[in-house]
């Protein structure tokens, strides 16, 4: 008997299936990976470093900060963009320059305020309904989840007219801006909680509750401070004014603060610096504000329990003012929502370390800067039986709550920490940063002495601000720490008497005084004031907008989108002519718009493209329009067709080879 | 029977019951298995082909300075993936119709057309003479036909240029290549077989195979029949 089924034939089917299977699986092939140059620096390299004359700290800058093309910083910064009213997003360690985001002033590249839902949001920001046009933007502070960044939304206060600002970072745009109805100014601003149930508005000059008028002299009746507890609503990505509360302080001129976390979450802490009460009047022989604040030996750090303070507003046991609730001052007092202990002397900051255990406060004009325990805080609450200030609210004494005191030098403002249990103080009038080292659970985390000055690193010149990475977390990186420096003089060439800030980084991965300087970068635009520094990994913004008709405002697909120039119409309805526009490159579709002069005009413009970069603009001329439509993007601009003519709308992103080519005629019949 | 396990013996493994016999007209007796595998190779070959349909068949790739990333599209019996929509946006400079828009009635038939054959090349299992081999014939000849109709697709493109657009008037009619490289504008493009039609071309072969298993099973059948047949008129003849 003969059989078909023979190994011999059996082995030719399995070689045939083995083929096939080794076609499929030839689809993915990993690509070798490019081999870095290890050792040895290039004759031609060396060279340049001797006609350069730069010594070898000189190279290690170098080649710590230098970014090849194509590679990205690990770390993105965003910046205060001070007078400028925006927001500058700085890589960390190139120092680059990636963006500036448009927040309190218009900003045509990204047709913010110059048509469209932007002109809302600015609109937002009106006081009183007057337009402002520019913003003092103090402080960035990114969103958190569990006193970690998470890389989700920016706030930023505007000082000069106290507003805040909630800047959405999955497309790195402004989303929202609120005025605050009871302040004139502000300053301690914006901080968040550790998981951001709110964003913090603290106050700076003392102003009359609820707008209004009164003579310097009834400072100490009618003066008051006022810290803001913006409500954040993490799901619509806005502040909801309705659940938010504001506590009535006295007029202290309270100014930067920080919220606890861990063993002091729930407490808030803000330094003062005019518990003087001074009222200013140099012009009538009274000392000027500058040395009336600073006649103390010590002024008041704010303790505030805002788990305390939320259960009150809850409760309802508020005033409302102006469309805001407000716990006033009597009842904080009375719900000890408030206390006070001494910080020396005109004091500046207050910094939480990463733990959460002590409180850091500079006095500018206190060599030292004091540490405060929040288990030595909350024992002292506990005991009670304190003295109280002319409004009745407690004043812990300094023996009671401080943990330690380390002399640094001049000037102490700002503290920053990193990983290895160093804290970083910037000294204003040294010129300096001082690093020193944090006690109590972080005593061991590096070799040196607890609570003891390491190195003075000078820097150029009058440092402000100070950050270092992930600094403000519960986990910082260490890595770098950014002076932010308020004067240049010599750093940079000569462009005029306005000079540029300049931002030195400073690389602190190597313990004890070995903090060196790497990079200055000359900021020509306004004078920035602090920075957070985030991980670059932890931000994942759109690459374009996820959906063809993208409206940025609802963060939705907007009802109005056309996605095929199919749908591209004008329609009359009356006087109102509604005009839906589909873009791409390198044509507007449609090309001739006619309107009659006095027409109401709605014209709703979508960015059919899906590729990366591939932006258009849209402008009008003589009526002040220009739109940035990013890839997926539907906008609307309203306009009265008030100025008869033949106008030509073009696009002003270079799209294409045939970007000038990309234009159109808005006809006005007079 | 030994541990040690001898040739012969994997053959008994895999003949399931070497007891359970097909009994051929003439007498004599064949193993099942011997059944089994032609069907079971027609089988795999139309399985394979259904399981084309989920993979692309051609793949086209661009790189050009300003897409560090490159551009693809995938082509599938179907439908068509990847970066369609930019593809379209430049080749509306060229004025090349919309990919879309090559072998839309293809599109619209092929699942039909390749469940069909996979259909057939069962029905192909219960058919037991030559006629088995044309209902194979549909799925052996499938891959030839698409790359014929793609490379008809393509050329169609390239000869479809719109004067009308930017650069229509400056463009020669042309044919993308079917494989390898080619070159348009600043864009380097490069086409290659997809999965699935390396797979419709490996169903192919094994439908090959499995015919020649086939035709070894049931020719014998056949001529025993015929032998028995013959016998019998010869028995009565005499």
């Amino acid at each position: 008997m003969r059989s078909l089924i023979q190994p011999r034939r059996l082995r030719y089917v399995l070689a045939v299936i083995l083929t096939l299977v080794a076609i499929l699986a030839a689809c993915a092939q990993p690509a070798p990976a490019p081999a870095p140059v290890a050792e040895g620096i290039p004759a031609d390299a060396a060279g340049v470093i001797a006609e350069r004359g730069l010594t070898p700290d000189d190279v290690y800058a170098a080649v710590k900060t230098y970014m090849p093309t194509g590679q990205y910083d690990p770390y993105i910064m965003f910046s205060s963009g001070g007078q400028s009213g925006q927001v500058l997003v700085i890589g960390v360690p190139s120092m680059r320059i990636l963006k500036v985001l448009a927040v309190f002033t218009p900003e045509p590249w990204q047709g913010y305020g110059y048509g469209g839902a932007t002109n809302k949001t600015l609109e937002g920001g009106y006081v009183n309904g007057n337009e402002i046009k520019w913003g003092d933007t103090h402080h960035p502070n990114l969103s958190e989840t569990n006193g970690e960044y998470d890389g989700q939304f920016l706030f930023i206060n505007d000082k000069a007219n106290a507003r805040l600002a909630v800047i959405d970072l999955r497309d790195f745009e402004t989303k929202q801006i609120v005025k605050n109805p009871n302040a004139i100014n502000d300053h301690g601003g914006a901080f968040v909680t550790p998981n951001t149930e709110y964003v913090i508005e603290g106050p700076q000059y003392s102003t009359p509750i609820g707008w209004e008028y009164a003579p310097i002299e009834d400072y100490a009746e009618k003066y008051r401070g006022l810290i803001t507890f913006w409500k954040f609503d993490r799901v619509k990505g806005r502040v909801d004014p309705s659940q938010s509360f504001q506590i009535e302080l006295p007029p202290y001129w309270q100014d930067l603060c920080d919220a606890g976390k861990g063993p002091s979450e729930g407490w808030f802490f803000c330094n003062s610096f005019n518990t003087e009460m001074a009222t200013g009047g140099i012009e009538e022989g009274n000392p000027p504000f500058e040395a009336g604040t600073a006649k103390n030996d010590t002024d008041f750090l704010h303790i505030i329990d805002w788990k305390k303070a939320e259960e009150v507003f809850k409760a309802g046991n508020t005033e409302n003012i102006n469309g805001i609730e407000m716990i006033r001052l009597p009842t904080a007092v009375e719900e000890g929502i408030l206390y006070f202990t001494p910080e020396p002397k005109s004091p500046h900051g207050a910094d939480v370390t990463p733990g959460g255990e002590f409180v850091v406060v500079g006095g500018k004009l206190d060599p030292h800067v004091t540490i405060y325990s929040i288990d030595k805080i909350e024992a002292a609450i506990a005991a009670g039986g304190f003295s109280t200030d002319p409004y009745g609210v407690p004043i812990i004494p300094l023996d009671n709550t401080m943990e330690a005191q380390v002399e640094l030098g001049l000037g102490p403002l700002h503290t920053v920490f990193d990983d290895k249990g160093y804290a970083y103080t910037s000294m204003f009038l040294d010129s300096a940063v001082a690093r020193w080292t944090l006690g109590g659970p972080y005593a061991g985390k590096n070799p040196d002495e607890p609570w003891k000055l390491v190195q003075k690193l000078p820097v150029h010149y009058n440092i402000g601000h100070i950050a270092s990475a992930e600094g403000d977390t519960v986990s910082p990186d260490g890595q770098y720490v950014v002076a932010l420096n308020k004067w240049s003089i010599d750093r940079f060439a000569n462009v005029g008497p306005l000079l540029p800030q300049n931002f030195q980084l400073v690389d602190i991965n190597k313990p004890g005084d070995q903090m060196q300087l790497l990079y200055d970068m000359p900021i020509g635009m306004a004078e920035p004031h602090y920075v957070q520094i985030i991980k670059a990994d932890k931000l994942q913004p759109f690459e374009v907008y996820p959906e063809v008709g993208w409206n940025t405002e609802t963060m939705s697909v907007d009802p109005n989108a056309v996605t095929d120039p199919s749908q591209a119409r004008v329609e009359r309805d009356g006087n109102t002519v509604e005009v839906w526009t589909v873009v791409v490159r390198s044509h507007f579709t449609p090309e001739h718009v006619s309107v009659k002069k006095g027409d109401h005009v709605i014209w709703h413009l979508t960015n059919i493209e899906t590729t990366r970069d591939a932006t258009h603009g849209f402008a009008v001329p003589a009526y002040n329009i220009n739109l940035s439509l990013e890839p997926g993007e539907t906008e609307t601009v309203e306009f009265d067709a008030n100025q008869a003519g033949t106008f030509t709308f073009y696009c002003t992103e270079f799209c294409s080879a045939l970007h000038l080519e990309m234009m159109g005629y808005f006809f006005v019949e007079p | 029977m030994g541990v040690g396990v001898r040739s012969g013996d994997y053959m008994n493994l895999l003949n399931l019951d070497p007891d359970v016999k097909v009994l051929l007209p003439d007498g004599s007796a064949r193993r099942l298995m011997d059944y089994l595998i032609p069907s079971a190779i027609l089988m795999l070959a139309a399985l394979m082909l259904m399981i084309s349909m989920f993979v692309p068949y051609w793949h086209m790739s661009l790189t050009a300075p300003q897409y560090p990333k490159g551009l693809y599209v995938d082509v599938y019996v179907n439908h068509l993936e990847g970066d369609v929509r930019e593809i379209d946006a430049l080749n509306h400079y060229l004025g090349m119709p919309k990919l879309d828009e090559g072998g839309r009635l293809e599109r619209s038939i092929s699942i039909i057309a390749v469940v069909v054959q996979g259909l057939l090349l069962i029905a192909a299992v219960f058919v037991h003479n030559r006629w088995a081999a044309a209902l194979a014939l549909p799925a052996l000849a499938f891959p030839f036909i698409f790359l014929a109709d793609l490379w008809l697709i393509l050329y169609t493109y390239g000869h479809s240029i719109d004067p009308q657009s930017a650069l229509g008037g400056a463009i020669d009619p042309f044919t993308p290549p079917l494989f390898g490289a080619g070159m348009i504008g600043q864009f380097g493009t490069v086409a290659s077989a997809g999965p699935g039609l390396i797979l419709a071309f490996a169903a192919a072969g094994v439908v090959l195979i499995g015919l020649w298993f086939h035709r070894a099973a049931y020719k014998p059948i056949v001529d025993a029949r015929n032998k028995v047949k013959a016998s019998t008129s010869q028995a009565a003849q005499a």
